[in-house]
């Protein structure tokens, strides 16, 4: 059976469009914002991913940053996490989801039960910022027994022979970061280089569906739509963290904002 | 889990980077993958390099002014009564604190490998200051993160950065504390690598950062055995070591070299920071049994929720108010070659009362709290107990709580 993930991006590619992945820090700014956002963006979105809030993340920029501890601050947990990611799954439009997080919330948790919740709330894939390649070799092998997708991130400083070990080891999706970034830096490198670099990750395997992530926003979302994914995260933070200093609605914004990021690839 | 012997301790991970399998390794975002293994390779290399050794003590001699004095606290030994006190003074050292070592090593490593900027995190400001000494003794451009918080509170090294040419980038983000720091600067370095060295300023972070940290201020070890030696004509038969442990890179590098010996002969003592009496808050999650976590890319005892939520600490020394500790005292507590306990703030103010009333030594607020151990239980040893406290820090830094705290009499 096909993971929901690789439906997603055959759906994109009958579209001839890459697959648009958001990302949203789940319980930002509440739990239960959190889950209509999600749902109010699934008609645009192809796959959702969902951050687990951590108060060290060492991989993410400011707005993720405040987006991660204004959840915290509003006493989000695990548990409720798991919760939205469940009441998420039963709207009959949803659309696959992605966990991310730093594995210290994974390793608390302890990684059976964790695996085990996921599967059974009905999360498709994971992203752990910090366990990266070698040291998450057993841990992929526990996500597929559960048919979950254990994403690998690929950088710019990964070495050619580093990048055929790690995406021999992969699953079916792998995430190629930008540039030398934290999350949601100013790109820094043209949309020309990084997609030069994008189809060298490409043809190591080319059967593996490769997005992109970091930095990417309104304005150079369209130069990169020959990946087969997308991935726009702290310009919807930000988004979320500007509607409530203007006492707007998140959620109409976050949607709007969506929306136009799906026009552009369209 | 084994602590070998005739092995150094800094060596003794596995090929992962875990000491006793558990603690360290490299927990860190794909494109660190690179420069840290990058980092792994100049420096398993170099220091096995006669030459760069070479370098390192030259540097180490001439400009930091090794050795440090090793003292005996003769007032202090007679009020308390008990074992005889000494001191291995290093914050003699050029700027003041054992932080020198890490940053020099540092430099010269970033030199090798052809980077042109250093970045550094600081809690007490004496990781950033020895740094920003470093970075421009050796002609880096230096960047230091540090807490809004710590920033307000240890001013006199604010200033010697800014002098010393270096950037000082406040970090506002969580407690404002040394925590935020070295997430920051782990950030800065992300986006960075090209071009930027990273300095972690203990024995904390990635296993290489821990490595080269504790072979760095093993300085302080190899010295004292010398005086050691040179004093009473061989190692103490009862040797007992005090050292505060924030990150733990001052109290390694003071037992590094008598971690062969058995414990009934050679002793050592963490001693963590319990925080204020009255709050629960602390940074001591050895004494305190924290449970184990991944801070700051390692493996290690840490301060956290039952979500795996950092928690926030409390104490009144900048230096060790960090709620994680380096793998290497993890490892040290487990195999029970090191024992761990805390002193309250109250109790690091008494114990730098004591020992600035009855001699002319300023420890700084960390070293103090390592005094109040040692004086509680050198008063219950004999005579021909060897007790020494590594003073590693001064006071200077610390004016203002002193002055706030304890009036001006003391500052």
């Amino acid at each position: 059976m096909l993971n929901q993930i690789d439906l997603a991006f055959k759906k994109a590619k009958e579209e001839n469009r890459p697959a648009l992945l958001t990302y949203t820090v789940a319980g930002d700014s509440s739990k239960s914002q959190s889950l209509v956002i999600l749902n109010t963006i699934s008609k645009y979105a192809d796959i959702l991913e969902l951050g687990i809030p951590h108060n060290t993340p060492v991989a993410d920029g400011s707005q993720i940053q405040t987006s991660a501890y204004r959840a915290i601050k509003n006493g989000i947990k695990i548990e409720d996490i798991f919760w939205i990611v469940k009441k998420y799954k039963k709207n009959k439009n949803s659309k696959p989801i992605i966990l991310m997080g730093y594995y210290n919330m994974i390793f608390q948790y302890g990684e059976k039960k964790f695996l085990e919740k996921c599967k059974r709330v009905g999360v498709n894939g994971l992203i752990i910022v910090d366990l990266p390649w070698p040291e998450n070799k057993s841990f992929t092998k526990k996500c597929i027994k559960k048919s979950i997708y254990l994403i690998q991130l690929l950088s710019p400083t990964t070495s050619k022979e580093r990048l055929n070990k790690i995406i021999k080891d992969s699953h079916p999706m792998n995430y190629f970061i930008s540039m030398l970034s934290t999350t949601g830096g100013k790109l820094k490198v043209s949309p020309k280089k990084i997609m030069s670099n994008y189809f060298k990750i490409k043809k190591i395997n080319p059967k593996k569906n490769v997005v992109i992530g970091f930095g990417i926003t309104e304005k150079s979302i369209k130069s990169l739509k020959k990946a087969d994914g997308l991935v726009v995260g702290s310009a919807i933070c930000k988004e979320i963290s500007v509607s409530i200093q203007k006492r707007q609605n998140p959620v109409t914004n976050v949607a709007n904002l969506v929306k136009k990021l799906k026009n552009k690839i369209l | 889990m084994i602590l070998r012997k005739g092995i150094q301790v800094i060596d003794q991970g596995d090929e992962l980077g875990f000491w006793g399998g558990k603690f360290g390794g490299n927990f860190v975002p794909e494109t660190l993958k690179k420069p840290i293994e990058d980092l792994e390779i100049l420096f398993n290399k170099l220091k096995k390099d006669k030459k760069f050794i070479a370098e390192r003590d030259k540097y180490f001699k001439n400009w930091i002014g090794v050795p440090t004095r090793f003292i005996k606290l003769k007032n202090l030994t007679k009020h308390v009564g008990g074992a005889q006190i000494w001191s291995k003074v290093v914050s003699d050292a050029n700027g003041g604190a054992h932080k020198i070592y890490n940053a020099t090593v540092h430099c010269l490593l970033a030199k090798r490998s052809g980077k042109k900027i250093i970045c550094g995190d600081t809690g007490a400001g004496y990781a950033g200051k020895m740094l920003s000494m470093a970075a421009k003794k050796f002609g880096l451009k230096c960047k230091i993160f540090m807490g809004a918080k710590d920033i307000e509170r240890q001013q006199p090294n604010v200033r010697a950065m800014k002098k010393n040419g270096a950037e000082v980038i406040p970090v506002y983000s969580g407690s404002q504390t040394l925590v935020d720091a070295v997430s920051e600067c782990m950030r800065f370095w992300v986006a960075n690598c090209d071009t930027t060295a990273m300095c972690v300023g203990s024995t904390v972070g990635p296993a290489v950062f821990v490595r080269i940290c504790g072979w760095s201020t093993s300085q302080i070890s190899r010295e004292l055995k010398v005086q050691l030696i040179e004093e009473f004509g061989s190692i103490p038969k009862k040797l007992k070591l005090y050292n505060c442990v924030g990150g733990g890179s001052s109290s390694f590098g003071f037992w590094n070299e008598f971690m062969d010996y058995d414990k009934k002969q050679c002793e050592f003592i963490g001693v963590e920071a319990g925080g204020p009496t009255k709050s629960k808050r602390h940074a001591a999650p050895l004494t305190h049994g924290s449970k184990i976590g991944i801070l700051h890319g390692a493996a290690q005892y840490v301060n956290q929720n039952s979500d795996g939520q950092i928690e926030e600490t409390e104490s009144i020394s900048a230096g060790l108010d960090y709620p994680g500790i380096s793998p290497l005292h993890c490892f040290l507590k487990d195999t029970k070659r090191a024992r761990y306990t805390a002193a309250s703030d109250e109790e690091a103010l008494k114990a730098y009362k004591l020992v600035t009333k009855y001699e002319k030594l300023r420890p700084s607020l960390e070293p103090s709290h390592a005094f109040s151990v040692a004086i509680r239980e050198a008063k219950k040893m004999s005579k021909n107990t060897i007790v020494v406290v590594n003073s590693c820090g001064d006071a200077y830094k610390d004016k203002k709580i002193l002055i706030n705290r304890l009036g001006r009499k003391y500052a």
